[in-house]
């Protein structure tokens, strides 16, 4: 077996009384997509903030690559191979599209001018931003600026992409586009977190799930076993799975 | 200030506006008319004129670290006293001669600067603001305390120095004037060049979202770090110019909040902050409104908060802010514009 890409061993992190992880235990293998699912609150973009560095953890350490990373900065881990998307994006305002995405290419991805030019402008194509490319990020609509979040994470060249929440929001048609492009990215050979509450999108390209509440992992396995399971159609009673 | 496209298979990239080839010959032939003044302009025509150009050096720093690096300090005034008293140490214990002393004193506060600085970074937001003002007051207190400065009275230039820098006063004042201008010129366009390179980039990032910055790779501390000692180094320098121009310095002067940061708040964010064109219309508001207000008394400072007040809410971001926003111009520009049409129609590209 080779060994996995992210490790997080017994993480916890509380924020006063409020545990949003708890002893949370993880491996994932490369070129492995996991999905994430959970309640409202229940901690899964604590944990990107936990495997990208914006938080550090009160117990327990996280590995990427084998190393133990939990002592360095997200700037750092980035440069390693984590990029990552927020949920309410974080765009530069003041910055073209093309321009946001060249800071991912120059420091994340620690590339040369012309080369990043270069991989900018193939991930603008990829992502359909290309027309966006000289408009201020301020000036987009949420659906691009969540565009946005993807396209700038993958200017760094992750080796692990952590996606929260980027199918909210979508027509139908914008969805089957985006899970097209996320099918692509994983078939790079890129490992995929993606957090989500579209199950469908988050079904048609995982190959495994996990479950997350009060901060704690509850499930964890085959993704059609996993929605099946009695602790997750607890979680989820009365609700629409697709909601 | 060139145009600089790159060409790269599939990717044009530039930076030139129409306006700012239109306005790079003209600021080149304002400098040289500037650089002239020695032989047009007089006596207290060039003071103003040196006085404009020092605090462009302060507002060009203070924009750096205030609309760039998110660092609002109120403590410049420490390296504008710092490097005043370099000055004054440099030349009259060290012997150095007075233009050597004016880099002595950038140099020497931008080492004092790396202590400090990452004593103050650990603080965030107003504690930084204040903590740099308490800083600086410390440092004031301390000077005052050295009787070989003339303590809490200060001291005035020796005159065999003074006679140093050149010989006559007129000349003297040429050679304070010409130090001015290029400390003027090359601060804005060191911070052209900055804002345009690997490390402008990482800067305008942290401007727009720091957090967003770090999780694309950017070492946010490393980068603000530099600044904070860039901007010292200059500010420093322009301390010692300061007080080559008056000859006499009191830890009062060399160290006031009001004179070298409060009118330096007030010209960057009138003029528009984050922006480099913001600042050099700051400074020219300021000493219109100055020079317009000059026997109002306190009225005058009553003036300028209203001034600031009305561009506050009526345009926040700043005089150069709502006319760039307006129509869309750059006189100075540091973005990099993706060439389109060579990208969605490459017949189009061998046109350049
Ligand atoms: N920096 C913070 N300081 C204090 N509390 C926080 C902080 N970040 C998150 N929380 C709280 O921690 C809990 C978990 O938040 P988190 O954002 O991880 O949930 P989530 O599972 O991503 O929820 P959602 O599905 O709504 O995005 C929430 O109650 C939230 O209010
Ligand atoms: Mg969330």
């Amino acid at each position: 077996m080779s060994q996995p890409i992210l490790e997080m061993r017994r993480v916890s992190k509380s924020f006063g009384a409020l545990k949003v992880a708890d002893g949370i235990d993880l491996s994932v293998n490369p070129g492995q997509s996991l999905g994430v699912i959970g309640p409202n609150g229940a901690g899964k973009s604590t944990m990107f903030n936990l495997v990208a560095g914006v938080l550090p953890p009160d117990e327990g350490h996280v590995f990427f690559d084998g190393a133990d990373v939990t002592g360095k900065n997200m700037a750092q881990r980035c440069r390693d191979g984590i990029g990552r998307s927020y949920q309410i994006p974080h765009p530069f305002e003041g910055m073209s599209v093309f321009e946001n995405l060249l800071v991912g290419a120059r420091f994340g991805g620690a590339m040369p001018d012309d080369e990043a030019y270069a991989v900018s402008m193939k991930i603008l194509t990829e992502t359909e931003l290309l027309p966006k490319a000289n408009a201020l990020a301020g000036t987009l609509s949420l659906l691009e600026r969540k565009r946005l979040e993807l396209a700038r994470a993958l200017a760094t060249q992750p080796r692990l992409l952590l996606l929260d929440e980027i199918a909210g929001g979508l027509t139908e048609a914008e969805c089957q586009s985006l899970i097209a492009t996320i099918k692509g990215i994983r078939d790079t050979g890129v490992s995929i977190i993606w957090i989500e509450h579209v199950t469908h999108a988050l079904l048609a390209v995982v190959d495994s799930l996990m479950v997350l509440n009060f901060g704690m992992k509850i499930a964890e396995g085959e993704p059609r076993e996993v929605m099946e399971s009695r602790e997750v159609r607890e979680i989820y009673m009365g609700l629409d799975a697709d909601a | 200030m060139t145009d600089m496209s790159v060409e790269k298979p599939g990717a044009s990239v530039s930076r030139a506006t129409r306006e700012s080839k239109i306005a790079l010959p003209i600021l080149i032939v304002l400098v040289v008319f500037l650089a002239a003044a020695p032989w047009w302009a007089g006596r207290a025509d060039m003071r103003l004129m040196v006085e404009i150009f020092y605090y462009l050096v302060l507002a060009q720093m203070w924009n750096l670290l205030a609309g760039y690096a998110g660092l609002v300090s109120i403590g410049q005034q420490a390296y504008v006293g710092i490097g005043g008293y370099m000055l004054f140490i440099g030349t009259v214990f060290l012997g150095v001669h007075p233009l050597a002393a004016v880099i002595v004193a950038g140099v020497a506060a931008a080492i004092l600067a790396l202590p400090s600085g990452a004593l103050l970074f650990r603080l965030r937001g107003p504690y930084f603001a204040i903590g740099a003002w308490v800083l600086a007051e410390t440092f004031r207190l301390i000077f005052a305390q050295v009787s070989a400065l003339g303590g809490g009275s200060g001291m005035s230039l020796p005159t065999d120095i003074v006679r140093s820098i050149a010989d006559g006063r007129s000349a003297r004042e040429a050679v304070v004037y010409w130090t001015a201008l290029g400390l003027a010129v090359g601060s804005v366009v060191a911070v052209y060049y900055l804002l345009r390179s690997r490390f402008g980039l990482a800067l305008t990032a942290i401007r727009d979202n720091e957090e967003a910055s770090g999780s694309l790779g950017v070492n946010a501390w490393m980068t603000k770090f530099s600044i904070y000692i860039i901007a010292a180094f200059v500010t420093g320098m322009t301390g010692a110019l300061i007080f080559l121009q008056k000859l006499r310095i009191s830890p009062d002067a060399a160290f006031s909040v009001n004179d070298w940061t409060a009118f330096v708040i007030f010209m960057v964010v009138i003029g528009g902050i984050g922006t480099i064109e913001g600042p050099i219309i700051g400074v020219i508001v300021f000493f219109v409104l100055r020079e317009f207000a000059a026997d109002w008394g306190s009225w005058y400072l009553i003036l300028l908060g209203t001034v600031a007040i009305v561009v506050m809410l009526k345009a926040p971001k700043g005089v150069w802010g709502y006319v760039a926003e307006r129509w869309g111009l750059s006189i100075l520009p540091v973005a990099r514009r993706l060439d389109l049409n060579s990208v969605l129609d490459p017949s189009r590209k061998s046109r350049h």
